[in-house]
């Protein structure tokens, strides 16, 4: 991240993809860890929480993420902790408390500023080997449907977004939506530089983004 | 090129009316004398003033001591081979004459470092200033063949033809118009786009789209100034005509230290690719690549669809073209249809293959390849045909003329009937492409192995050519069919 840019909470950030038409996975905002506790049963276990707040960046490095929480007491002792670790200079945080969205695949998405072209959208096939197999498409803000339905069959392992292991296909016309929310986004905003959607987790076919971070200038 | 007058300057760098040569030197070892060469060694019928300071003559020219002595309005092209400091001046002078285009060969611009660089911005701005459209400083030329202009310090002079050229790199430029010349598909345009101080390849795409001369455009880039206005311009111009693009100089520019996952991910190469699937560009691989997909765009129709049909009479040749269509991500190698099985049943005695590749085996007497053919290209399954075995007769032809029997045993009589018919399958293979509208593509390692086959030559002669693999023609299919498929998608 370059000096003159922040990131948006989790929250916001995925407030902003909704608002663009991206499916995001359902979760609450609260402030405490009995809060959480009724946000959880209401939402469903297991559920995730995860400390949030418009100067924490980097949550999984700090240990802020608890997954796969699967009862109240669960959830309010993680949220204890959660709350517990947050630093002066993190200002002020929350809890986000989301319901675990199952799915065997995983998709990153996004949005990058390259110093030539400026602002593109981007896809990739996610998960531990993301880096390692690199298999990005990327297009130029903005995104009209017909780049985006290209962009699914320019990923070399295409056939990744076919059936898989008792789920079905990856519905394209979600993906797609995904993929033109990112760039209305950014159209909407000419402050965004980046936007990570990571993972976009296939849920019975369907692109849920599970965690999103926008970063943008000033 | 916004508007007629932009219009106007370049039909000034593309087809003058007449060239000043600035700087002109009786010294073969100068530019400034190969710039005048080859402008008047190629039959371009403008007038031709060769300006040097001494006077006298110049390859028989005689010249003038300064463009004030040369008559108003006779020419609308400078060529520039004086040094840097001089050229303000000059450029006034042209400017007077009623000059509207100015291609400066010149080096020590932005290439030599900060003080050159602003000597480049200046000039940009006098010419802005004067109404004259600059090319270059720091490139190599100007081909033009419609009217046989050759205004270049490198070789060669191309056949003409519909392929438009423009690089940043001189030494490209040369290697496309060298390719033009051993294929025989011709070249309209060429444009070493030297510093691009104020005209940069995008703008020579979108005169080139509007360009009746030109078919197609080939266009070989490493850094963008603006690649926004880039993308933007290369788009709308691929809406009008083909465009296939070398980029030179992929680096790890984008994958610096980055906040973000996607950041990391952004390498610069991944992004241009993506930009050229966006904007419709035909990027190839390599060198050769991107010429022979250039003059594919130039000498066929783009397919329909992505349904390949394979002919051949070189059996194994077929099957690797057979496996490598299958194996793309674009084209697809059709199941014979019932009915063209059945009619080459009738053409064919029955050891022929049966299948897609349809193998003749030997089996093909005076006229069945080019009966077998039309009924391929003709079927309306058929999107694409790639012909294999084109040559083969003459290539043992070719081998019987040079054996010490020849001419006697009947060997005359068989050579001429092999060479006939390889000409006359040649000649199909462009007569039905046009005729049905579709691609026919010859492929055979003779193009390369005897350029002087006769069914080579005779595509040559015919305005196509003979890829040198099946692979190469596969790849070149490819590029026309993705082509076709982003018009199509886009309502073009």
């Amino acid at each position: 991240m370059s000096p003159s840019t922040s990131t948006l909470s989790e929250w916001e950030s995925k407030h902003r993809l909704a608002a663009a038409g991206i499916p995001v996975a359902e979760e609450r905002l609260c402030s405490s860890a009995e809060e959480a506790a009724i946000a959880a049963s209401e939402l469903g276990f297991p559920i995730a929480v995860k400390l949030c707040g418009p100067a924490i960046a980097h949550k999984t490095e700090r240990g802020l993420v608890r997954l796969g929480l699967r009862d109240g007491d669960a959830v309010r002792t993680a949220s204890t902790e959660l709350l517990a670790a947050a630093r002066p200079e993190d200002g002020r945080v929350d809890l986000l408390v989301a319901r675990m969205v199952a799915g065997k695949r995983e998709l990153i998405a996004g949005l990058a500023t390259d110093p030539t072209f400026g602002r593109c959208v981007m896809l990739g096939i996610g998960g531990i080997f993301a880096e390692i197999l690199a298999d990005v498409v990327f297009r130029l803000v903005p995104v009209s449907r017909t780049d985006a339905e290209e962009m699914l069959d320019d990923l070399t392992h295409r056939a990744w977004l076919g059936p898989f292991r008792g789920e079905p296909a990856v519905d394209r016309e979600r993906l797609v939506d995904v993929l033109v929310g990112l760039g209305k986004v950014a159209e909407e905003d000419a402050r965004v530089r980046s936007i990570d959607v990571n993972p976009l987790i296939v849920a019975n076919g369907l692109p849920i983004a599970v965690d999103a971070l926008i970063e943008v200038e000033g | 090129m916004s508007c007629a007058q932009d219009l106007a300057r370049y039909r000034a760098l593309f087809e003058p009316k007449g060239v000043i040569v600035a700087g002109a030197s009786s010294h073969p070892g100068k530019f400034g004398f190969v710039a005048a060469h080859n402008i008047l060694a190629h039959g371009y019928a403008g007038r031709v003033f060769l300006t040097n300071r001494e006077g006298g003559t110049i390859l028989d020219e005689q010249t003038y001591r300064s463009v004030d002595e040369i008559p108003d309005g006779a020419a609308d092209l400078v060529f520039v081979c004086t040094p840097p400091a001089s050229i303000p001046d000059l450029l006034r002078s042209c400017a007077n004459k009623g000059v509207t285009a100015a291609f400066v060969s010149s080096a020590g611009f932005g290439e030599a470092g900060e003080e050159g660089l602003r000597a480049e911005r200046e000039l940009a701005s006098l010419c802005d200033e004067l109404g004259i459209l600059l090319a270059g400083p720091n490139g190599q030329g100007i081909i033009s063949t419609p009217v046989g202009l050759c205004a270049q310090i490198i070789a060669p002079y191309p056949p003409a033809g519909r392929i438009a050229v423009a690089s940043q790199s001189g030494g490209f430029v040369q290697a496309f118009l060298n390719y033009a010349r051993s294929t025989g598909v011709g070249v309209s345009r060429a444009v070493s786009a030297g510093n691009s101080a104020s005209t940069s390849v995008a703008d020579y795409l979108e005169y080139f789209a509007s360009d009746p001369a030109t078919d197609v455009s080939l266009i070989y880039v490493e850094g963008l100034a603006d690649g926004r206005a880039f993308f933007e311009k290369a788009r709308a111009a691929a809406a009008q005509k083909p465009i296939v693009v070398l980029k030179g100089g992929i680096t790890a520019g984008g994958a610096r230290a980055a906040a973000s996952h996607t950041g990391a991910l952004a390498t610069n190469d991944r992004v241009f690719d993506g930009m050229c699937r966006q904007a419709g560009l035909s990027r190839a691989a390599t060198v050769e690549e991107a010429f022979e997909i250039a003059a594919s765009f130039a000498a066929q129709p783009l397919p329909r669809g992505p349904r390949v049909f394979v002919l051949t009479t070189a059996g194994g040749w077929g099957v690797i073209t057979a496996d490598r269509i299958s194996q793309s991500r674009d084209l697809q190698l059709l199941p014979l249809p019932a009915d063209l099985r059945a009619a080459f049943d009738a053409k064919l005695p029955p050891r022929w293959s049966r299948n897609n590749p349809a193998d003749l085996a030997g089996s093909e007497t005076r006229d069945t390849v080019l009966e077998c053919l039309e009924l391929a290209v003709a079927h309306s399954d058929v999107d694409a045909v790639v012909l294999l075995g084109v040559g083969i007769q003459s290539n043992l032809g070719d081998l019987e003329r040079r054996s010490r029997f020849y001419p006697a045993h009947g060997l005359e009589r068989i050579v001429e009937y092999h060479e006939r018919q390889d000409t006359r399958y040649a000649t199909a293979a462009v007569e039905l492409s046009r005729k049905y509208a579709k691609p026919v593509l010859v492929a055979t390692e003779l193009a390369d192995a005897q350029p002087g086959n006769p069914g080579i030559v005779k595509l040559k002669e015919l305005g196509a050519f003979a890829y040198a693999s099946s692979h190469q023609a596969a790849t070149a299919l490819e590029h026309l069919f993705r082509y076709r498929r982003w018009r199509d998608r886009r309502g073009l």
